[in-house]
């Protein structure tokens, strides 16, 4: 005796439901992540899929190698000047609807890897959905993180998805950043004067005051 | 190195390999410094590659491995401005010797060693990438860590620590 007995004889054959529930239901219980481990992050990003922490209960533990195949990005780690193309690039290819985690000091803002090498913020080059603190954060919190997505993609709706072709999406310019994509945006587009980041770092300005 | 061994002092005698290059050759030993049980010979640039091959080919060196070729900046203040360090293992002597090329800022040239041993391939691609050295007649002197489109030499002391603007995605 399932429940689908008990249900089929307390509820009549049709149900009625707002579209965006269903869907948003759906959605939220299998948000498939894409593999983006690039530091310690990710050690504990493993670990959240372990049986001992078992993303797995949320419907998130099938890491996808590949982009077309996943549903949200965990960027877990500091992402450098030479890998963010490359990001950008398996952002592209995933399908929508898509989301993005930012896991971690690194991630969220560079971290204490306050240089030229690496990007100040992976938000500088797709956008985040959910910013995790920590460094790096236990996996309670990349869970607390995919809860938090969770809500969030129960309260969107399916008119508001902007389904941008990927041709569309791999010309956009992310604000600030170059376009980045496969190089040939970065040939074309002619870059200002050179010239010495004129903001002091975090660090000379707590050296001077 | 051991702890209870005696750090080498600079008057011990120099290693035997280090006498015949200045007996044989004099004209390619510009200075013998010796610090820490290491020894490290300056070698005028132009006479780098055949330094490098006869220190690998004497049976009485026979250095086969290259361990590392590196860059060092001084600072731009400093004349000579740039090193370029090849650190040099024998597998069969089990001996040591750092070779040290001077460069001034203005003429960054050095003759590449890939014909001696394959693998400065890459590490010259990064004293390249990294300090703005470059190596005459190397098959492929790109850069190996930075960004193609990157400008400038990171690992030099005038870099700016957040680099330049259009790069830094701030």
């Amino acid at each position: 005796m399932g429940l689908e007995n008990k249900i089929a004889e307390a509820l009549p054959e049709v149900l009625t439901t707002r579209l965006d529930s269903l869907i948003n239901w759906a959605r939220k219980s299998s948000l498939w992540p894409a593999t983006f481990g690039l530091a310690c992050c990710a050690i504990e990003m493993m670990n959240a899929t372990s049986s001992r922490n078992d993303l797995a209960r949320f419907g998130s533990e099938v890491f996808r190698a590949s982009p077309r195949q996943a549903d949200v990005m965990i960027v877990s780690g500091r992402v450098s000047r030479k890998m963010a193309p490359v990001l950008r690039r398996i952002y592209d290819q995933m399908p929508e609807p898509k989301w993005v985690i930012s896991m971690g000091a690194c991630a969220t803002s560079g971290g204490v890897f306050d240089n030229y090498a690496i990007v100040q913020g992976v938000d500088k080059i797709v956008p985040v959905d959910v910013y995790i603190p920590g460094c790096p954060p236990r996996p309670e919190m990349l869970i607390h993180a995919v809860m938090m997505l969770q809500e969030k993609v129960m309260k969107e709706s399916v008119r508001d998805r902007r389904d941008v072709p990927e041709a569309e999406a791999r010309e956009a310019v992310v604000p600030g950043t170059l376009p980045i994509t496969d190089g040939s945006t970065a040939r074309q587009n002619t870059l200002p004067e050179s010239r010495p980041y004129t903001i002091a770092s975090r660090h000379e300005r707590r050296r001077s005051s | 190195m051991s702890t209870d061994q005696p750090i080498e002092n600079s008057e011990a005698a120099p290693p035997p390999f280090v006498a015949l290059l200045q007996r044989e050759y004099p004209e390619w030993v510009g200075e013998v410094i010796a610090a820490f049980g290491e020894y490290t010979v300056v070698v005028p640039r132009e006479h780098i590659v055949a330094a490098c091959s006869f220190l690998k080919t004497s049976p009485e060196t026979h250095f086969n491995f290259l361990a590392d070729i590196c860059g060092a900046d001084r600072g731009p203040e400093e004349e000579p401005r740039f090193e370029v360090n090849y650190h040099l293992f024998s597998t069969t002597k089990h001996h040591r010797v750092r070779l040290k090329v001077l460069l001034n800022e203005e003429d960054t040239h050095v003759e590449t060693v890939t014909g001696v041993w394959k693998t400065a391939n890459w590490h010259e691609r990064e004293t390249f990438d990294l300090f703005g050295v470059i190596f005459d007649g190397h098959p492929d002197l790109r850069r190996i860590l930075l960004p193609d489109d990157w400008q400038g030499h990171a690992l030099r002391k005038d870099f700016p620590l957040r680099g330049y603007e259009p790069y830094s995605l701030k």
